[in-house]
């Protein structure tokens, strides 16, 4: 499979978007009119201290909380359009997520973790086995299809955590600082994936880090500080 | 379907709490069980007396007798198509504690009252031929070992023989079973010619009438005719359905009912908070999890479904164990000497099974309520973070 480049249409479009938690009478300012622009099958990377807004906004996008303020549309579609069970729908259809902690089922194994996001399809048991097992080959670890979490090191844990998040086959991919709980070697092999799921795959790709040799192996990275964009280097 | 693995995993998760919730479900519901069939024994076959069957006593109690004369008078009554009597013998076989009912009756006419009643044909020509000749219930005549053609010396303290005194002698002719599980069997019948000839006293005289009428809704008001026509006379009567006749012999012992129903109403309670804390507990330990779904796609309702599933699979393992060791229990206690002694009809009817089954299912639903929808409203921001 040849690499692919960045298309011209735009995967992630969001607008002046603005978030405001209110806790009692305090309010906190999380997202202060942010504006990004992600084409198709780019790879990037979002940086910045903690609490400046990372996850809010990453949230935002994968649909899992709404603006206060702005447009949020991802894949052609307007989430602010889209009621919760739809908005639920298409999160389920379009978007893959990738936690820092993994967040597999402990009570599963690989194989039906992998399976949970096809379990919400049509799809019948034989085919939901055969995207399962093209998962597994793609993330290498066809071999620890019956293992449970707990008998698969840090590493392979996300990278089972990977192939739940690709198994729908979806075009963006959000992942939540995936090599912050892992060593370097095991951390460069996760990037190595995300970087072939990009190039030879086409995934779109936004990755929240703290990590700058992580952020590297991204196309361009977006830097958040207490809510404000500071600067969107273009590629 | 797809989704039974994951429920039976989530309740796997941890297996001594779960097995533990199982057992204390699986405890309440051999209680249901052995309490239904004593419910059961105290009323006595009131669930399934013919409802078309009226009883005729006198007014002032069941012990006071009533002439044998007002057969006639009650046969001519309109809306009743057949009647007969029977009346309290209460004779003791060798021992006291050895109790089972006898009645003396018409022995044809209260075969017809009673189709429940089933005599294989060639032992009721044997009984109908015989004036010292006794009807005895399966149950009695297993108990004590009875065959056809025994002898049964029966001591009756309150109808003494004019001749032999309180001591009475029937021969075993026939032996009936019920048409229908619930059916008494333990009951003697014989001849009520031999009774009356040979009592002491109270002659031409009977416990109470037995009508059949053409209508069940007319019941009503035929017993109040009855019991008008009667009105003002030396032995006033009190007319009412066989039900109703039944159920007030039931609660002389007390409401049986009521007081198990508070008994099981105690003991479900108990379990509710057992395993409504197991599932809540459960819940709580897989916030984040919860919230993953809730990433991948899994909608508010679906989780809400899966935590209710999860807590219906609970107790219906349980209820549906419990129900069913509880059965055996009952069949086995029910077939030993002991309880035969002391109840005449002691089973597990399939109508409780039923009840047993949708009470499972309900508790399941309300342990699950409050974790379901906890579940449900969880934000998957707030879940994450529990991380």
């Amino acid at each position: 499979m040849g690499e692919t480049a960045p298309s011209n249409s735009v995967q992630v479009d969001i607008r002046d978007v603005h978030k405001v938690y209110e806790r009692g009478s305090e309010r906190v300012d999380v997202l202060q009119g942010v504006d990004v622009e992600i084409r198709d099958g780019e790879f990037v990377a979002l940086m910045g201290p903690s609490g400046s807004g990372k996850s809010t906004l990453l949230n935002l996008i994968g649909g899992l909380d709404r603006p206060t303020r702005g447009t949020v549309r991802v894949a052609g579609e307007d989430l602010g359009s889209l009621g919760d069970a739809a908005l639920t729908r298409w999160r389920a259809e379009n978007i893959g997520f990738v936690f820092q902690l993994v967040n597999l089922l402990p009570v599963l194994t690989a194989e039906r973790n992998i399976e949970l996001p096809l379990l919400l399809t049509n799809l019948g048991k034989g085919e939901r086995k055969e995207h399962v097992a093209a998962a597994l080959n793609l993330v290498g670890l066809s071999g620890r299809a019956r293992h449970y979490p707990r008998q698969l090191s840090g590493g392979e844990e996300q990278r089972i955590g990977i192939a739940r998040a690709i198994v729908t086959d979806p075009t963006l991919l959000l992942c939540d600082e995936p090599t912050g709980d892992l060593d370097r070697k095991s951390g460069d092999e996760i990037l190595d994936l995300l970087h072939a799921l990009n190039t030879e795959h086409g995934k779109t790709i936004l990755m929240v880090t703290h990590d700058p040799h992580a952020a590297a192996r991204a196309q361009r990275t977006l830097h958040l500080d207490k809510g404000v964009l500071s600067t969107e280097p273009t590629p | 379907m797809k989704y039974l693995h994951l429920i039976w995993r989530n309740l796997m998760r941890k297996k001594l709490r779960t097995t533990m919730t199982i057992l204390s479900i699986v405890v309440a519901f051999v209680l249901f069980a052995l309490l239904s069939a004593i419910r059961l024994a105290f009323s006595m076959g009131v669930d399934i007396v013919g409802a078309d069957r009226l009883i005729v006593i006198h007014k002032v109690s069941i012990i006071q007798l009533l002439p044998i004369s007002y057969l006639e008078q009650l046969r001519r009554t309109d809306g009743v198509v057949d009647a007969t009597h029977a009346t309290w013998f209460g004779g003791i076989y060798q021992d006291p504690k050895n109790f089972f009912p006898q009645f003396p009756v018409e022995a044809e006419e209260y075969l017809r009252l009673y189709p429940e009643i089933v005599v294989p044909e060639e032992q009721k020509q044997a009984w109908l031929a015989d004036r010292t000749g006794a009807l005895v219930g399966r149950k009695t005549a297993e108990r004590f070992g009875w065959k056809l053609g025994d002898r049964i010396p029966i001591q009756a303290p309150v109808w003494r023989n004019k001749t032999t005194g309180s001591a009475w002698e029937f021969t075993l002719r026939a032996i009936y079973e019920g048409r229908e599980k619930g059916f008494d069997e333990t009951n003697m019948f014989f001849h009520y010619n031999y009774f009356d000839e040979g009592r002491i006293f109270g002659e031409g005289l009977v416990g109470w009438y037995i009508l059949r009428i053409d209508d069940p809704q007319r019941a009503a008001e035929i017993a109040e005719r009855i019991d008008a026509g009667f009105a003002n006379s030396r032995f006033e009567t009190k007319t009412t359905t066989e039900k109703a006749f039944l159920q007030a012999f039931a609660d002389q012992v007390g409401n049986i009912g009521a007081m198990l129903t508070a008994i099981l109403t105690a003991v479900f309670f108990t379990i509710l908070l057992v395993a409504g804390n197991t599932m809540a507990q459960s819940v709580r330990e897989r916030i984040s999890e919860l919230a993953v779904l809730k990433t991948l796609g899994f909608s508010n309702r679906l989780v809400l479904a899966l935590v209710l599933a999860e807590s219906v699979v609970l107790a219906g393992v349980g209820g549906a164990l419990g129900l069913a060791l509880g059965g055996l229990l009952v069949e086995a206690l029910g077939s030993s000497g002991q309880i035969a002694n002391l109840l005449s009809v002691f089973y597990f009817q399939p109508k409780d099974v039923f009840i047993g089954s949708v009470l499972a299912v309900t508790l399941g639903l309300v342990c699950g309520a409050i974790p379901a929808f906890r579940a449900m409203r969880l934000r998957i921001a707030d879940g994450l973070r529990r991380t």
